[in-house]
């Protein structure tokens, strides 16, 4: 069938001259505006990051200075670490709670018949306003004295609960994660609820038939059936994690405040390019944006893999 | 075989359904879990509606309450003095214009990568691709100089391009894989009876494209409408989109929270409509590829 129909397919040649120069016209506006506005940049932001500047005068060839300058030249040396390390739990939280509750909406979302579709509504509304927009929403909300979040913890008689969330620097990080999976929820609960949906029902009855129980058919036929999906949603979690940076702007500023407790990558980069002392402010920021790039496609690739290797393991 | 089982599924689900008591607890679990997550993602948003419509008093008295005489001074405020007038109109034009431009240009190329043979193009087509899995905010300082010395930094048709261009890998991923399910009788009917290959295009293939290019055009509105890091960098203050417009006005009007939380609910309101209108081509985009 599949042979057939790839013989049917028009040959290149059958359009001739005609043909050729219609396929220009098609392919160029695409070509053009893609390869100026996003392909050359980055192949740029390559080439910046092995010279050195001053302001925004290109110096000589300085090979891998700026890359040794981000390791060795305090602050900049202080704060990747910090901020790489800020990602990585971001990450860690995000996928905790983002897989745990998105699995567990999608899976009792799946079975119940009543509000279904206004509750996958509910979930994923967050999910489209912008970050910008949930960071002040937020910020209004914890405000240890005007904000909803404590009067709502004193209303019930749990006022010992109420913190000032955003101005600790224990807390800050980890209450910015969770605004992140409130807002980002959603996503995984639908991808996670598309998967259920396209597992075939016999599946479930033949394990019930043979005397599985409940768990014993969540554990060993459907989640192993989720793992692609589960990848899915690690990987854009992972790349999506390097994005965040207008949330932690409205929700902390542009320094990750208190003190550079919610400092991460995608801020660090803003701030390393465009609020930068160091006169050779390109030169660094183009540094760190390879370094980023390099960690960003080396993790998602291999992610890739693993997740590969893990379901050919399971069939 | 197909009626054994149609005929086995009913006695297969009676004989293993299980025991009901423990079914029904779970069941109430399983309501009062959902329901009060849904309180959860909605109450920062009703709370959003509710305060914009409160007196700066009434805020800083009762955190949370109800909006008893609704002042929609708020909003007139916000819209003039804080500038979200100017905003709301540079989002409008700049989130327009990239989703016509990118989605022009993504059909235009999915075309010919999807139904055309011609040396080159799975190289093309993995070019274009592989934009979907570049971080194309690392490339803003490269950006911020090209656009510089073309003399289109601080314009909005300068934001507009880069806009559209990060759209296009997305487009003309989903755009093709629609163009290859259409069948080639069309074109060649068309072919015969002497249609050229841009009126082929145009009204034979276009058209019949038209859901996944709403599809596309839904993904590029709603990150494009919310963005604010290359408005930050790439244009001035006059300008400015909403999200950046609002950093801009919190900076100025640190206190006032009243306009702060109309200025919140202007500029989300177009995608909740916008969400409302087309429910099914979001849930049916955010899983797209996921049912094979």
């Amino acid at each position: 069938m599949v042979q057939a129909q790839r013989r049917l397919k028009p040959r290149a040649t059958g359009g001739g001259h005609a043909r050729r120069r219609s396929l220009l016209i098609f392919l160029i506006p695409a070509l053009a505006l893609y390869s100026v506005f996003i392909v050359y940049p980055l192949i740029s932001a390559l080439e910046y990051s092995f010279y050195s500047w001053t302001g925004t005068r290109r110096g000589g060839f300085a090979g891998l200075s700026n890359f040794h300058d981000l390791l060795t030249k305090y602050p900049l040396s202080e704060q990747v670490w910090r901020a790489l390390g800020h990602n990585c739990l971001f990450f860690v939280g995000t996928m905790l709670i983002q897989t745990i509750a998105g699995l567990t909406f999608a899976v009792l979302l799946h079975k119940s018949r009543r509000g279904k579709r206004f509750l996958q509504t509910a979930f994923t509304l967050p999910h489209l306003v912008s970050p910008i927009v949930v960071g002040y929403l937020w910020s209004l909300m914890l405000n240890p004295q005007f904000g909803a979040v404590n009067a709502a913890l004193r209303g019930v008689g749990l006022g010992s609960l109420a913190q000032p969330w955003r101005g600790d620097p224990h807390l800050a990080l980890p209450v910015a994660i969770v605004v992140n999976a409130w807002q980002w929820i959603g996503f995984p609960m639908l991808l996670f609820a598309a998967a259920l949906a396209g597992i075939p029902e016999e599946y479930e009855q033949a394990a019930r038939c043979d005397g599985a129980s409940s768990w014993q058919v969540f554990r060993r036929v459907t989640f192993p059936l989720l793992t692609p999906v589960l990848g899915i949603v690690s990987v854009l979690t992972f790349i999506g994690n390097f994005n965040v940076l207008d949330l932690i702007y409205a929700l902390q500023g542009s320094q990750g405040n208190p003190t550079f407790s919610t400092d991460v990558l995608g801020l660090l980069f803003y701030r390393t390019a465009f609020d930068n002392p160091d006169a050779n402010a390109i030169g660094q920021s183009s540094a760190l944006a390879v370094c980023m790039f390099v960690l960003i496609f080396g993790v998602s690739i291999a992610a890739n893999r693993f997740f590969r290797r893990m379901e050919d393991r399971l069939r | 075989m197909s009626t054994l089982t149609v005929d086995e599924a009913p006695a297969v689900s009676r004989v293993s359904r299980p025991p009901r008591r423990r079914g029904r607890a779970g069941a109430i679990a399983s309501v009062i879990l959902l329901w009060g997550y849904a309180a959860v993602a909605l109450a920062p948003l009703v709370l959003m509606a509710l305060g914009s419509l409160r007196t700066e008093q009434d805020l800083a008295d009762k955190p949370i309450g109800l909006p008893l005489h609704p002042a929609f001074e708020n909003y007139a405020k916000a819209w003039s003095e804080g500038g979200f007038s100017s905003y709301f109109v540079n989002s409008i034009v700049v989130t327009v214009g990239s989703v016509v431009l990118g989605a022009g240009v993504s059909v235009l190329a999915a075309y010919p990568l999807a139904r055309y043979r011609f040396r080159g193009r799975g190289l093309l087509t993995a070019y274009f691709l592989a934009g979907l899995m570049l971080p194309i905010r690392l490339g803003i300082v490269p950006v911020f100089y090209l656009l510089n010395s073309i003399g289109l930094i601080d314009s909005k048709i300068g934001l507009i391009c880069v806009y559209a261009a990060s759209g296009v890998p997305f487009s003309i991923f989903v755009l093709t894989a629609f163009f290859r399910q259409l069948p080639m009788e069309l074109e060649e009917a068309a072919r015969i009876d002497g249609a050229g290959e841009m009126r082929i295009f145009a009204q034979i293939m276009v058209p019949m494209v038209r859901p996944a290019l709403t599809t596309v055009a839904l993904f590029q509105f709603i990150p494009l409408w919310n963005d604010f890091f290359f408005p930050l960098v790439l244009v001035e203050d006059h300008n400015y989109t909403l999200p950046v417009g609002l950093t801009r006005f919190v900076a100025e009007f640190e206190s006032s929270y009243a306009e702060l939380y109309a200025g919140l609910v202007i500029t989300t309101i177009p995608l909740v409509l916008l969400f409302l209108l087309a429910t099914k081509q979001i849930v049916a985009g955010l899983t797209a590829g996921m049912s094979k």
